[in-house]
């Protein structure tokens, strides 16, 4: 296999291999003859020097992007959970905003769960559970002012939760308060005795909101089975208290959340989530874009080390050239900074040359005479 | 406790709400209530309204009793015997004025074949959910609705006969068609809206068939020799004004011919159409820059004591001239006074059109297209009868769009044709198409409409039998004559030094930040320099402070402002609008400062 090691830092692997795959019984001359021709194909598909691949890239994505406006409203509703999906989730994703529409998660299980076992259990256990979920009534009693819990029994039951358990939820969620359970009810009962009633009514309110069990953030959990297994998908993100669980299969758990992922598994998965999470809303459009493009983007805005949305905070913020940070959104701002500090403008990039009538760097602009003539 | 308000004040109380409104609407059918009296239960406040007041709609409902409505066919032959009047069905109580708010107690049926004992009343026609517009549509029942609201919307652009009097008006961009006529395929709508008084289209032959590929998207072909004998023909008036205005210290406008020293006077061919008194004269055959009234003002600022003199040479040019891209016919011309007492020239201009590729025409059913091809009558598939059409429609143009009532009229229209006789096509009470089918069989054609046409060019018989026959069609007023438009040179703006905007001011075609785009993805870099270069300007820029530099060209040299007079100065071309923001920033203390590079 000498004549394929002359390639082998040349071709990427998995042509060589198809090549090899495609070869075996040739004669050597005719092998060495594919792969000079293999060769010559591969250059010819590499991109030129001076293609503008940004603006093909955003051309590919903008251009099948506008029948997706269209099309998005007739899948609302239509998915399981309610997610947002079509063109705002694209907007959301390349906006990098860190607060999404519908934070989602798909947790993926180890063996024996994932074929099915004690799959509700397990679900329900993730789900968080607040106070008011389990209270059928709050009620404040304004001559002893005290806060008076009825508690849903049934729903406690579903739940597996006790009285006692609840107690110390409360207890460790609000302070000031003496909390004793009587017949049927869980009795809060302030300790000191000049409490306005306006304040035990704020402090009803709040521990509404006390948390009993499950992981934190998940509102929503819904068991389905994806192919040969069942996974879950929650509506609510907290990636990290998910893959700390030891019956979730962390190498394939993952969020819609894409900041969560920077923060627990660094840029790079970031920049995969990016790809990922786009894709998935261009395919389910039934649009075809090459991953390629949507690789592009998602390396440019992680590109300084963090996510980074493609807005005049982010990606357009790190330009260098003032003259193109002014010709997108808010320029006056831009100019006095650069009129603060004596910014200069060399004039390398696209939208400057356009500006000022001069050939932009980019294609057939873009060689320049190497040597100086001589004066 | 049932409350009660009259005119929403309130009234007081009763028990039985039901039978009280029931008692109202019985005296107000029996006339010794005002029949503007309404009454509304409402059940979810538990109140009745009673209204008789000025501003509410109202429309007239047929009373249902029984499921059988009161009104009779004992009533219909009085009424055509005009024994009878609307009046007088009204004061019977068996027609009512129903407004917005009892309409909520009432049960309406559009039909009497519907009728239930629970019904309370009945539409007088079903057409009465239909606008005025809508309802001129034949056959409308057999459509999708979409449909029928853009043939209603197209019948609302098409030109025809809109005022008798329009000879001696002055309306702005009105066309007349030249031979209008009124529909063969008729709903009673046309007639109760004296439509024979100012029709909209013409009657032709229009048959459904590809043709050469040039109808295909909706396009139309049409026949040369229909055009020649005037078909769609119509006259485009639109009227110059000029105004004597008069302006402060004495000074007016004055219609006259200018002299040849007023500032800006165009050229003396421009004025030749002018007579005497400063006017065109009418039949004068004016094309695009002539003058059509001869008008000069006042100097616009009168700064020094010399240019009060008024001599002639500091007027200003301010005549009419026909506009950019427009010919016509001088029609008519009006001398008058304004409400101020100014004198007022108002000169008429029209222009004839003869139908063009690129016209837009539509049926009454929401097809409209544009002329694709005019095609030699010689050209034109022929039948055996010798029936050339004078439009060939596109097949591709029915199944999306599922307008069958097309499909009927081009029947209903072959059959009143042939027999001289209008069809009744109202919109749920029309002819049906099994009579027209069996009629059009008794006059010897096939019956489902079409004919064995043959290849105008070959003679040679089609295939397919062609589905042939007549529609009423619409010219609409979007004619290319006003709209074609293109430019290589042309004015400026004067702030940013590139081309104007828009077809009236000869502007040019924007290329956009996305068409942009489209360059550098290319990496056509030079050629979008290129198509940039509108505003391209060659500026002095001094070396020393970056700024720019004056060139004085009486005295041949370049000096810096700032550096004085021997600093170094190059030329660099750069956009005019790049010169513009850099002075802007210089206005907002910015200081722009450019460093120059040899390019070699």
């Amino acid at each position: 296999m000498s004549i394929f090691t002359e390639y082998k830092n040349k071709l990427p692997r998995k042509i060589l291999n198809e090549v090899k795959e495609y070869t075996k019984g040739m004669s050597e001359a005719k092998i060495k003859k594919v792969l000079a021709a293999t060769m010559e194909e591969y250059e010819n598909t590499k991109v030129e020097p001076g293609e503008c691949v940004g603006v093909v890239s955003a051309e590919s994505i903008g251009e099948p992007g506008t029948q997706m406006t269209l099309n998005t409203f007739h899948f609302a509703g239509v998915a399981e959970m309610n997610v947002t999906m079509g063109l705002p989730r694209i907007i959301e994703i390349l906006d990098g905003r860190s607060n999404l529409k519908t934070p989602m998660m798909e947790i993926y299980l180890k063996a024996p769960y994932s074929q099915g076992k004690d799959i509700r259990k397990i679900a329900l256990s993730i789900k968080e559970t607040l106070l008011n979920e389990v209270v059928s009534e709050f009620m404040i009693n304004i001559a002893e002012n005290s806060i008076e819990l009825r508690m849903n029994n049934e729903k406690m039951k579903e739940l597996g939760l006790t009285e006692n358990n609840i107690i110390s939820s409360i207890k460790s969620g609000i302070k000031g308060y003496n909390i004793r359970s009587s017949k049927e009810a869980i009795v809060l009962k302030s300790k000191t005795k000049e409490e306005t009633i306006n304040k035990v009514y704020i402090d009803k309110e709040k521990i509404k909101k006390i948390h009993l069990s499950g992981v934190k953030g998940i509102s929503q959990v819904l068991p389905v089975r994806r192919g040969e297994e069942y996974i879950i998908i929650t509506s609510g993100t907290n990636l990290k208290a998910i893959l700390e669980l030891d019956y979730v299969d962390s190498t394939r758990t993952t969020t819609n959340d894409i900041f969560e992922i920077q923060k627990i598994l660094g840029v790079e998965a970031a920049r995969q989530s990016i790809i990922n999470e786009v894709f998935k809303v261009i395919e389910s459009q039934g649009l075809d874009v090459d991953i390629r493009h949507i690789m592009l983007v998602a390396d440019t805005m992680c590109n300084s080390g963090e996510v980074k949305g493609i807005t005049r905070y982010g990606v357009v913020s790190q330009k260098s050239s003032v003259l193109a940070r002014a010709s997108f959104e808010t320029p006056i701002r831009h100019i006095i900074g650069a009129a603060l500090i004596g910014e200069e403008d060399k004039l390398t990039s696209v939208v400057e040359n356009v500006m000022l009538n001069q050939p932009v760097p980019v294609g057939t602009g873009l060689p320049d005479l190497v040597t100086q003539v001589k004066k | 406790m049932t409350e009660v308000y009259i005119n929403s004040k309130f009234a007081g109380y009763i028990d039985e709400p039901r039978l009280f409104i029931e008692k109202i609407k019985e005296e107000r059918r029996k006339n010794k209530l005002d029949h503007n009296v309404n009454v509304y239960y409402d059940t979810k406040s538990d109140t009745v309204q009673i209204e008789h007041g000025k501003g509410r709609a109202r429309r007239p409902l047929i009373v249902v009793k029984e499921s059988q409505p009161l009104l009779t066919e004992k009533h219909i032959k009085q009424l055509e015997k005009d024994e009878i009047s609307w009046s007088d069905l009204i004061k019977q109580g068996i027609i009512e004025y129903i407004d917005a708010a009892e309409e909520e107690n009432c049960y309406t049926a559009f039909f009497d074949s519907e009728l239930t004992p629970e019904h309370t009343h009945l539409e007088i026609t079903p057409l009465s959910m239909l606008g005025l517009a809508t309802s001129l549509v034949p056959y409308g029942n057999f459509n999708q609705s979409t449909r029928l609201n853009a043939g209603s919307k197209n019948q609302k652009q098409a030109l025809g006969f809109y005022v008798s009097n329009f000879a001696v008006r002055m309306d702005m961009d009105v066309n007349l068609l030249h031979e209008p006529q009124i529909p063969i395929v008729q709903t009673i709508v046309h007639e109760i809206s004296d439509y024979d008084k100012h029709p909209a289209g013409q009657n032709i032959v229009v048959a459904i068939m590809s043709y050469k590929g040039y109808n295909m998207e909706d396009a139309i072909i049409l026949n040369n020799g229909s055009i020649q004998r005037g078909l769609a023909r119509n006259s485009y008036y639109r009227p110059s004004i000029a105004e004597e205005l008069r302006y402060a210290g004495g000074l007016v406008d004055e219609v006259s011919v200018p002299d040849k020293d007023v500032k800006g006077y165009k050229s003396e061919k421009d004025y030749r159409f002018l007579e005497g008194d400063g006017i065109i004269y009418p039949e004068a055959k004016v094309k695009e820059s002539d003058v059509i009234i001869g008008k000069t003002s006042p100097p616009r600022f009168l700064s020094s004591l010399d240019e009060y003199n008024l001599a002639s040479s500091t007027r200003r040019e301010s005549s009419v001239s026909v506009k950019h891209g427009e010919k016509g016919v001088v029609d008519f011309v009006l001398i008058t006074e304004n409400e101020e007492g100014n004198k007022l020239v108002q000169v008429r201009v029209r222009d004839e059109r003869t139908p063009e590729v690129g016209d837009k025409f539509t049926s009454r059913h929401g097809q409209k297209g544009v002329v694709g091809l005019i095609v030699p009558e010689g050209d034109l598939p022929f039948s055996a009868s010798g029936i050339r059409p004078d439009l060939i429609f596109s097949p591709h143009g029915i199944p999306s769009r599922m307008t069958i009532s097309h499909l009927i009229e081009l029947v209903g229209g072959k059959v009143g044709a042939l027999n001289s006789r209008y069809i009744n096509g109202t919109t749920f009470d029309a002819e049906p198409e099994e009579k027209l089918r069996k009629e059009l069989l008794g006059l010897g054609f096939r019956e489902n409409g079409t004919e064995t046409l043959y290849d105008g060019e070959t003679g040679e018989q089609y295939q397919a039998k062609i589905y042939i026959g007549n529609m009423y069609y619409l010219k609409l007023k979007h004619m290319v004559a006003n709209k074609l438009h293109s430019r290589a040179r042309g004015p400026i703006q004067l702030l940013t030094r590139q081309p104007t905007e828009g077809r009236a001011k000869e502007g040019g075609l924007r290329l956009g930040e996305m068409e942009k785009d489209t360059f550098v993805a290319h990496g056509a870099s030079l050629l979008l320099k290129e198509r940039f270069d509108s505003d391209k300007t060659t500026v002095p820029v001094c070396e020393e402070c970056g700024l720019i530099a004056v060139r004085d060209e009486f005295k041949n040299k370049s000096y810096c402002p700032i550096c004085g007079d021997n600093a170094e100065i190059s030329f660099i071309e750069i956009s005019y609008a790049f010169k513009l923001i850099l002075d802007e920033f210089k206005s907002l203390c910015v200081y722009p400062k450019l460093y120059l590079k040899s390019k070699y």
